[in-house]
């Protein structure tokens, strides 16, 4: 019996506005899409993956949508490290697959924060005034920091270090809208240069706002299965050719090393894996949160030495028929950021792999790598997809 | 010992919590002291304040600092929604290496933001939050 972990089904939910969708309801709508798209009924289901991001009166952690969408599963995870736990799902679900825990798992995800929350999410602070708080959090949260400034503080340092600019990082946004104008759904679509970005207004220096990700509703699921079950399944199977996660910090204060991430940690693993290099990789699915968290994961997964990321980006190489095409879907920056974006990654590259990205498609794609980031640049999952079995 | 400030206004930001673990740290502050954590046993400095060292799971003890650093990174926040800081707004919020080696959060005050760099030498002061939470801050070191 062939157990390789394969993806076998995805499915998004309606995005990048739903205002007729609460978070479940994203999870529901994307799980009927990816059943369809895998072929399978709901009852070939054994395990069951996911974390809770709907926030506000919608409870969706791992053990209430179970219970939700009544999957009678012999295998649960609900690691949440943030945007990246799908990556870390990925890494879980293949072992799990690979021990026979489980044959046929759902991952899935939803919010509904645009439509619920407004877009004040990114400067809003982290608690209510006068808050009691306890716990890490009480020696960052009397200071007023956001999470664009949690950022702002490794792109600042990496500025420091390196010599990096406004204007390379403005590359990662623009090359990334010209993939958003090919998708329909995208949320901006509208042509961006990159005096546009460096001329948008400072939200924490030095980030502008057109250097943070858009804040959007949406959902997703992706179904795993084995190799073996994948043959009689419609779709093309994308392998799990290697996943791998690892973390430096949770809150942001914490954080060792503001130039890098523990992408230097994961990456190896995730390579070693899958017998691979970054030379072998066609395309990119990066965490785009904001741009310096695509600059700071290129550099610590070993893309281009430390501290050389921003002249190699400037070069386009990161663009529509450059090296490394990123974030073909237009990105968190340009299209989707519903709170947790990890599982967008893995939806995008596993469209890219079977061919089906039409406009976007990245010429002879075989193999992706999505590297998540969690927190603040805190805890990075990465997994590496193959069109080809092992 | 430096400067303890206690506002006429009410402390509207968000207000720590002393707890068996931490009261030392946040009653020094109300008394101008800034306090790591240094373990006995393996030398280790660390913050914020644990109930073990993270290098050896001994017991660490306090270390009163000098109360100096530098800017090691920092952003200026230009848009914040809660209205306490939105008031202060545009303002620092830095990561200060301490010379004790730790890093520490604080905001970087009685200065231009604009004249805030990596590197610039910074010397703690004090904004008592309650009667038992006394908040670092940080400042300039004047030019002599
Ligand atoms: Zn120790």
């Amino acid at each position: 019996m062939d157990r390789t972990p394969v993806i076998v089904g995805t499915g998004l939910s309606d995005y990048p506005v739903a205002p007729h969708l609460d978070g479940v309801q994203h999870h529901v709508q994307a799980t009927q899409r990816a059943l369809a798209d895998a072929g399978i009924d709901k009852s070939t289901l054994d395990g069951y993956v996911g974390v809770g991001g709907s926030g506000g009166m919608m409870i969706d952690d791992a053990v209430t949508m179970a219970e939700y969408l009544r999957i009678d599963h012999r295998y649960i995870d609900g690691t949440m490290t943030g945007g990246s736990s799908f990556e870390f799902h990925v890494q879980h679900l293949a072992a799990a697959i690979r021990e026979g825990l489980c044959d046929t798992a759902i991952v899935t995800y939803g919010s509904d924060q645009l439509s619920r929350m407004g877009r004040q999410l990114g400067t809003g602070g982290f608690q209510r005034p006068g808050q009691r708080v306890a716990g890490p959090i009480q020696y960052e949260a009397p200071y007023g920091n956001s999470l664009v400034g949690a950022y702002a503080m490794h792109a600042a340092r990496h500025m420091h270090e390196f010599g990096t600019t406004s204007e390379q990082l403005a590359e990662i946004a623009v090359g990334v809208r010209e993939y958003a104008m090919l998708n329909p759904h995208a949320m901006y679509r509208d042509p961006m240069t990159v005096d546009d970005v460096v001329s948008s207004r400072m939200i924490a220096d030095p980030l502008h706002k057109l250097d943070c990700c858009a804040i959007t509703d949406g959902g997703g699921a992706i179904i795993m299965t084995t190799a073996e079950r994948a043959r009689d399944l419609p779709q093309p199977p994308v392998y799990v050719l290697g996943a791998a996660g690892a973390q430096t910090h949770w809150n942001v204060s914490q954080q060792v090393d503001f130039t890098t991430s523990a992408g230097a940690k994961a990456g190896p693993v995730a390579f070693a894996r899958a017998g691979l290099t970054p030379d072998d990789v066609d395309m990119l699915m990066f965490y785009d949160s904001f741009t310096i968290t695509c600059l700071i994961l290129l550099e610590s997964l070993g893309f281009v030495p430390r501290g050389e990321g921003g002249p190699f980006i400037a070069e386009g190489h990161l663009k529509r028929g450059g090296r490394w095409p990123l974030n073909t879907d237009g990105g968190g920056l340009s299209s989707s950021h519903p709170g947790m974006r990890g599982i967008f990654l893995l939806i995008e590259a596993a469209r890219q792999l079977r061919g089906q990205a039409g406009e976007a498609q990245v010429p002879d794609c075989q193999v992706a790598l999505c590297a998540g980031s969690g927190g603040w640049l805190s805890c990075i999952g990465v997994a590496i997809l193959g069109a080809e079995h092992p | 010992m430096s400067d303890v400030t206690t506002p006429t206004e009410e402390w509207t930001k968000p207000l720590p919590t002393p707890d068996d673990v931490n009261r030392d740290y946040w009653q020094a502050g109300t008394e101008g002291r800034l306090l790591i954590q240094a373990c006995p046993h393996c030398g280790h400095r660390q913050f914020y304040p644990r109930a073990l060292c993270t290098s050896c799971a001994g017991e660490p003890e306090w270390l009163e600092c000098t109360g100096r650093g530098t800017v090691h990174t920092f952003t200026i926040v230009r848009q914040m929604g809660m209205r306490a800081f939105r008031n202060e707004l545009p303002y620092v919020v830095a990561m200060i290496e301490l010379d004790e080696g730790p890093l520490i959060m604080g905001n970087v005050t009685d200065c231009d933001p604009e004249s805030v760099r990596i590197g610039l030498p910074v010397e703690v002061h004090f904004i008592n939050a309650a009667d038992d939470v006394g908040v670092p801050m940080w400042r300039p070191v004047p030019a002599r």
